[in-house]
């Protein structure tokens, strides 16, 4: 029985317990003390620590799109670690490989998940390349904070693509608020000097300002970005306090590239990895948080307004995992049945 | 940082083989585990990439590449002769139906770019096939989606057949294929809502739809930055619809593009099309060996080219003009001037269209030596984006990680920064050269390192 079969066991054995971490959204409650726990014990259950375990990890993290480098990092530290407290004691190896697993996720930082405010107008910039899911995550975002009580406006700065003013306007008609918007094919470095004059003499708490989908190899588009941001900065000193880039987890490595292109264009201080709710993990965030140091923000899960959460890196590398059981377990059976 | 193709990968296991002048079992081994990492860092999925290098090494094997004095060119060759083949081939068919209307599906993930291809494959229809299409706005669920279908209709003066969001989908197809045989429009193209592969709901609305009128085609729509899921997704799309066909979109990015072949090879549905841009006319034929070459990081020369040409025109050669006047010219220019430079093959063509440049002697001979451009390319590349702009900050440090990047040394990027100022300087004098009457000689000082 390999590894995981194994994994997976002592996760069924708690079947009461672990039915909310089905699935990442459903068990986001769950604390990181717990979790660690959890893989301290699933790991001492095990036995044995060879090639085959090095070998099944490394195919779990590589089909999560962890990304070559990034794994092969960690396995070399995990063997590493391994040899080097030279444990002939099955119980030490495990305790070391536990640690490890702790370690991708905590990453030594403190977790910077919070939104920064300003003690006055904050600004919030939206960026990434083309249909990740920035404006829904605008939508979902101005409801939440709305919801935390501050005064919320958008600034419709897609002014490129077919329908996309409108698409942010249904978004404020539900959340409940403002958006300011000028005609399709205007200059976005206007629209966001307008919207940030509005924003101030309506003295609301947040501005959160759409951009245009661009791939970062667009010079052009770059530029025009960039130029919003100055605009951003020259009205609001300080401003924008955030820069979320919206990266879609069906995204492969490119998105490292992505996440390095937009942060020299716009100094990006969080991520939002949308579309968690469907199959493919993001894996690649491990590597953009250890390389760029970009903190995850928020996660997105799923297209409704309250489909966004803070993100939890616990439960995150747990989803990792624990959709890699599930995935071998499959295969496993299939191989089985043949 | 961009990551290595499988050429410069291939480096490393070839300095070490070149040492011993012989090719052994376990180099053939190293290098086979190049084109594994090669692969998963264009995205390939892994149980793709394995079934793949077992194939590649079965007949690296039983070739010649142990006895041969480039063995790393050979695997390069092998690999990419067979990825070539596993992409099948160019296949930009379109079936039509007998019965009219023709019914064409959309369908794939949120944001891949369905709505956009729908517009684009409209308008390619109508222009190369004589159609005359209809558009359906069967996304009820995103908000503004009818919008953006209505907007660019409007753009392409192309119907669209929309009915809001509160009636189904389903119905709003059914409706759709009788407005189209009333009003004699033969081709019906449905733009449905994105969608997760994992969501049964959604999908029953997939088969419903289908099930109105037996589609003649049916395109998934997919991303091609997609990662590992790839294969789920069109493996699960496939399942639950059937597909015809494939269109990869955002190609005009720098992804490698590792999907296609993933998609590929779990659906043996051929890719038609590619999506090069967010423009109505950014959509081509798929040329299986280009993408073969773009995933081994061999460059898509052929494309960027193809578009190259497409641009340069006048107003192209003007604007030019001017960066070099105001010396804003940058790498990425440098770039798109090579691809420009190697698809015209004799540079006079090229140059003939930069105002004065014509005067330039000795240039109709030139050849292109292609090897010096791409470590130029490779070069250019590995250098980020404030780098590209203002060469002036590249110290030390940083042509070291550029070196490193690029699979070159730091002499290499010296000479092309040396190359770039003198190509600039150059450039400068020669856009100077239509008012200036008593102009120097001139000789081209970046570009002539470039040809043979
Ligand atoms: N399942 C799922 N879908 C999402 C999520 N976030 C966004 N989407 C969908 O993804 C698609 C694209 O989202 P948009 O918000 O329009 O993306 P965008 O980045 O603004 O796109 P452009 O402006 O076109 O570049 C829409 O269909 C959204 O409903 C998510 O977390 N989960
Ligand atoms: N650069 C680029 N952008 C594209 C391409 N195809 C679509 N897009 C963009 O991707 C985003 C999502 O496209 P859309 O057609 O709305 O996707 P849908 O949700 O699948 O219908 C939009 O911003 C489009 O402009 C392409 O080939 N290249
Ligand atoms: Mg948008
Ligand atoms: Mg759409």
């Amino acid at each position: 029985m390999s590894f995981f079969k194994k994994l997976k066991d002592k996760f069924a054995g708690n079947a009461e317990q672990e039915k909310s971490t089905e699935k990442y959204k459903d068990g986001l409650a769950k604390t990181r003390t717990g979790f660690t726990s959890k893989i301290n014990d699933l790991v001492a259950k095990y036995r044995k620590v060879d090639e085959d375990f090095f070998e099944e990890l490394e195919e779990v993290l590589l089909q999560a799109d962890v990304g070559f480098e990034t794994v092969l990092e960690l396995m070399d530290d995990l063997r590493f670690e391994v040899q080097r407290k030279n444990v002939k004691d099955t119980s030490n190896v495990q305790s070391v490989i536990s640690e490890k697993l702790v370690e991708i996720y905590q990453s030594g930082d403190e977790e910077l998940n919070e939104i920064n405010f300003a003690d006055g107008l904050t600004v919030i910039l939206m960026v990434g390349v083309n249909g990740v899911g920035k404006t829904t995550t605008i939508g979902k975002l101005a409801h939440r904070l709305k919801n935390e009580g501050k005064t919320v406006l958008l600034a419709a700065g897609d002014t490129f693509r077919a329908g996309a003013i409108e698409q942010l306007d249904v978004w404020g008609k539900r959340v409940g608020v403002d958006v300011i918007k000028q005609a399709a094919g205007s200059d976005p470095a206007a629209v966001m000097y307008d919207a940030v004059r509005a924003a101030k003499s309506r003295g609301v708490d947040v501005l959160i300002c759409d951009t245009a989908g661009r791939l970062q190899n667009k010079v052009n588009l770059m530029n025009e970005l960039q130029k919003v941001h100055r605009v951003i900065s020259r009205e609001v000193p300080g401003a924008p306090h955030e820069v979320l880039l919206a990266l879609d987890a069906t995204t492969g490595q490119n998105a490292m590239i992505q996440a390095q292109t937009f942060k020299e264009v716009t100094e990006v201080t969080g991520i939002v990895l949308t579309k968690l709710d469907g199959t493919a993990k993001g894996g690649i965030v491990l590597a953009i948080r250890s390389k760029l140091k970009i903190p995850v923000k928020f996660v997105g899960l799923g297209e409704q307004m309250d489909d966004l959460q803070p993100f939890d890196p616990a439960k995150y590398v747990y989803g990792l995992f624990a959709e890699g059981l599930d995935k071998e377990d499959k295969l496993e059976a299939e191989r089985a049945d043949k | 940082m961009a990551f290595e193709g499988l050429s410069e990968r291939l480096q490393g296991t070839m300095t070490k083989i070149k040492g011993k002048g012989k090719v052994s079992e376990a180099d053939v081994k190293d290098m086979m585990r190049e084109v594994r990492f090669a692969l998963i860092e264009a995205d390939v999925n892994l149980k793709v990439v394995k079934e793949f290098v077992k194939k590649v090494s079965e007949r690296a094997a039983g070739s010649d590449v142990m006895e041969s004095l480039t063995p790393g060119q050979q695997v390069v060759k092998i690999v990419k002769d067979e990825l070539t083949e596993l992409m099948g081939g160019e296949e930009s068919k379109i079936n039509f139906s007998t019965k009219q209307p023709t019914v064409i599906m959309m369908v794939g993930l949120q944001g891949a770019g369905k709505t956009t291809t729908t517009g684009k494959l409209a308008g390619l229809l109508r222009k190369k096939h004589n159609r005359k299409p209809l558009l359906v706005a069967a996304d009820v669920y995103r908000p503004a989606a009818v919008q953006q279908l209505e907007t660019i209709g409007k753009q392409l003066t192309i119907p669209v057949f929309s009915k809001g969001t509160d009636i189904s989908p389903v119905e709003i197809a059914r409706q759709a294929i009788e407005h189209a045989k009333a009003e004699h429009l033969d081709t019906v193209i449905i733009d449905t809502a994105g969608r997760l592969h994992i969501d049964e709901n959604l999908m029953q609305e997939l088969k419903d739809i289908r099930s109105l009128k037996e589609p003649d085609e049916i395109f998934l729509v997919v991303d091609a930055m997609t990662g590992q899921d790839a294969v789920n997704v069109a493996q699960s799309f496939d399942e639950a619809i059937g597909i015809s066909g494939v269109v990869l979109t955002k190609l005009d990015g720098d992804t490698r593009g590792g999907a296609a072949l993933s998609i590929r090879t779990v659906t043996q549905k051929p890719i038609k099309f590619i999506g090069m841009g967010e423009k109505m006319d950014a959509l081509d034929v798929f040329h299986p060996e280009r993408m073969a070459s773009r995933i081994l990081g061999m460059g898509d020369m052929l494309s960027l080219i193809e578009k190259a040409q497409t641009n340069l025109d006048e107003e192209k050669a003007k604007q030019l003009e001017e960066k070099f006047r105001t010396s804003s010219f940058t790498f990425d220019d440098f770039l798109e001037q090579m691809a420009q430079v190697k698809q015209m093959g004799p540079l006079d063509e090229i140059l003939k269209m930069l105002p004065g440049a014509n005067k330039i002697k000795g240039l109709e001979n030139a050849k292109v030596d292609e090897s010096q451009m791409g470590r130029v390319e490779a070069i250019i590349y590995s250098m980020t984006k404030q780098e590209k702009t203002t060469p002036e900050i590249i110290n030390s440090n940083r042509k070291k990680r550029i070196a490193r990047g690029s699979g070159t040394s730091i002499q290499d990027v010296n000479r092309l920064l040396k190359q770039f100022e003198d190509m600039k300087k150059m450039m400068k004098q020669m856009s100077g050269m239509n008012t200036k009457k008593g102009r120097k000689k001139m000789s081209m000082p970046g570009l002539d390192s470039l040809f043979k």
